[in-house]
């Protein structure tokens, strides 16, 4: 018996995957981020969330090669004082905790709905329809509504702890129609097929049919978008702290961070907002190109050229 | 002998907004314990429908208008859907044409095995293994240990069909219903898949429903043979009998069909014309519009069947005329 190690290296996967130069660096690339993000407290300088090693006297300080750097703060301070490589990877962990929780939601509610309006076809007209209704509002009006209500209620104190929930409760609730037309779309082709039926003559319940049986021939579309949803999810997450509804400047996200460097940029301090900007816009790029990888190996009729 | 599954006068019709197709029309049939019974006929006879009728699995817009089917001395035909969880796969049991489809591709065959056996049966994991493997060595799968394992596409096309056949012996089934279980495979195969169901049903005591249009494989692995024909059963009688001397028209036409029977002739035979619209019917015998022996009564009434003196039955107005 092979382990299951040893089916994954002599895999087609695993193979395709090292002879793609983009897949490989993104991966690279998105793993050291990842690991320096969870790793913040161990990998940063500096700590941005303990206000007593924060000194106002440090606020905007230059990138240490630009001219009144210092080699204490790489990337420079912001205009807290606070050192910008360190802040910037708090902030990056912020963010991905919010992508990819607010995509885990979206996957839970969007599988259920899709299987279900699928397979059980008086359910599909009333589930659809929730989800057409759903999907014409807005992300952000909704965030915007949701937000501004648990401000008032919360207080700003408040607002901080629950600012990381909220922000994956909107941002999955808004989003989850995506997951559930896709699922519906795959159970719809599926259920036609003749191992459905023959599930059905051994006399399987629907419940197993559904979950052993459809759902994990209709996994790879879904592994697809949970990439390009991720991308989503953090960019909608950046876009609403630009706004100012997403998370409190506290407890930056890069969204946050860039906002609160916008103010600085015309009296000279480019840094704050730049930094966090290039690593939002390398962040989302390696996860699409990733996606992208994914995409074109679990789906070859779509070979390009 | 035991009866094992009676269908009583079924009907099953489908309700288009174009009409109702009758696919189905007042078929009564009864196979005993342990006996083999073929369904021949050309594509769009109701053979299949026939099968997943007595499952009560018809696809919509299908539906058991009239009839019963007393399977073991309930009428199945009315049970509820759970009811019928239970028999399924349980006491019936169904292979299908192509095993290349009827797997789920994304489990292995030990799980899809294990399944069923759990779904009907109160059995731990490893009992529901050892059931398992005894099964595959019965289909003659070589290593079964190591196959269990496996995905079926590691599988060949008659490997696959065994397994298939593995499954549906998982709990013990007193009928079995095969819809061409060998269309899909190549003729060596297809005689090792006969061989082996017509092995297991005797060392099983298994009835067998075959579902097929090929006259060749039915008469040597059943005992008795009923030739659909536009929904109703038109002869009836002892695989022997229908093969050797065949009495109503349309059967004749069959067996002259027969690449082997055509002889060193050039071209092979064939009845002429084609089967009539299920959704509308001639008035009278639905063969007659294609019958060589046409008579004018025919034209008119449907005839029913009638027991000859060699104990098979047929619907046919010149059977009766000789007797």
């Amino acid at each position: 018996m092979r382990t299951r190690w040893q089916r994954f290296k002599q895999s087609y996967m695993l193979y395709s995957f090292l002879r793609d130069p983009v897949a490989l660096t993104s991966f690279i690339i998105l793993a050291i981020l990842v690991f320096s993000a969870f790793g913040a407290p161990i990998v940063a300088p500096h700590d941005p969330y303990d206000p007593t090693t924060i000194e106002i006297m440090d606020a905007q300080i230059a990138p240490a090669w630009s001219e009144g750097g210092s080699s204490k703060f790489l990337l420079g301070t912001d205009a807290q004082g606070r050192d910008m490589l360190s802040t910037m990877l708090y902030g990056m962990r912020v963010s991905l905790l919010i992508g990819v929780g607010a995509v885990c939601l979206q996957a839970f509610i969007g599988i259920i709905v899709g299987l279900l309006s699928g397979y059980v076809r008086r359910l599909d007209n009333i589930l659809m329809r929730i989800a057409d209704v759903q999907l014409s509002f807005s992300t952000y009006m909704i965030a915007i509504f949701i937000g501004a209500i648990v401000q008032t209620a919360f207080g700003v104190a408040g607002y901080d702890r629950v600012a990381v929930p909220l922000l994956i409760a909107i941002i999955g609730l808004a989003e989850w129609p995506q997951y559930a037309r896709t699922v519906r779309a795959s159970v719809l082709a599926e259920r036609k097929k003749e191992y459905v039926e023959a599930a059905r003559i051994i006399g399987l319940s629907r419940i197993r049919i559904m979950w052993r049986h459809i759902l994990p021939n209709t996994l790879s579309p879904v592994l697809v978008i949970s990439t390009v949803q991720v991308a989503n999810a953090i960019m909608s997450e950046a876009a609403l702290s630009f706004l100012g509804l997403g998370m409190p400047v506290t407890k930056p996200s890069l969204g946050s961070l860039i906002t609160a460097g916008f103010e600085y940029i015309f009296s000279g301090s480019w840094w704050i907002t730049i930094f966090p900007g290039i690593l939002l816009v390398g962040l989302i790029l390696v996860i699409n190109l990733l996606g992208d990888w994914v995409r074109d190996f679990l789906n070859p009729k779509l070979y390009k050229g | 002998m035991e009866q094992l599954i009676e269908i009583k006068n079924l009907r099953v019709d489908f309700t288009l907004r174009s009409g109702t197709v009758r696919a189905v029309r007042d078929i009564s049939l009864t196979i005993n314990r342990g006996e083999r019974l073929g369904i021949v006929g050309e594509s769009g006879a109701g053979k299949s429908v026939l099968g997943f009728s007595i499952i009560n699995l018809i696809s919509k817009p299908g539906k058991i208008t009239g009839g019963k089917i007393i399977f073991r001395g309930n009428d199945i035909s009315k049970y509820s859907y759970e009811q019928m969880r239970k028999i399924r796969g349980n006491r019936i049991a169904m292979i299908f044409q192509d095993p290349m489809m009827t797997l789920n591709p994304v489990l292995t065959i030990g799980t899809q095995m294990k399944e069923t056996i759990l779904a009907h049966m109160k059995v731990s994991n490893k009992e529901a293994e050892k059931i398992c493997l005894e099964k595959l060595r019965k289909v003659y799968i070589p290593s079964p240990e190591k196959r269990l394992s496996q995905y079926p596409h590691e599988f060949s096309g008659g490997m696959r069909q065994r397994i298939v056949i593995a499954i549906s012996l998982l709990t013990n089934p007193n009928l079995i219903i095969a819809d061409e279980p060998t269309t899909a495979l190549d003729v060596t195969i297809q005689a090792e898949i006969m061989d082996l169901l017509l092995e297991l049903c005797e060392t099983e005591n298994m009835g067998l429903i075959l579902i097929t249009h090929d006259l060749a494989v039915v008469s040597e692995v059943t005992q008795r043979i009923a030739v659909l024909y536009a929904g109703k059963v038109v002869e009836l009688g002892s695989s022997k009998q229908i093969i050797t001397n065949p009495q109503h028209p349309y059967t004749q036409g069959l067996i002259k069909a027969l690449p082997q029977m055509a002889e060193g002739a050039k071209r092979l035979n064939q009845i002429p014309g084609m089967m009539p619209s299920l959704r509308d019917m001639p008035d009278g015998c639905p063969f007659a519009p294609r019958c060589a022996a046409l008579l004018e009564r025919c034209k008119h009434e449907i005839p029913t069947l009638k027991e000859l003196e060699s104990g098979t039955q047929v619907a046919c107005f010149m059977r009766e005329g000789v007797e």
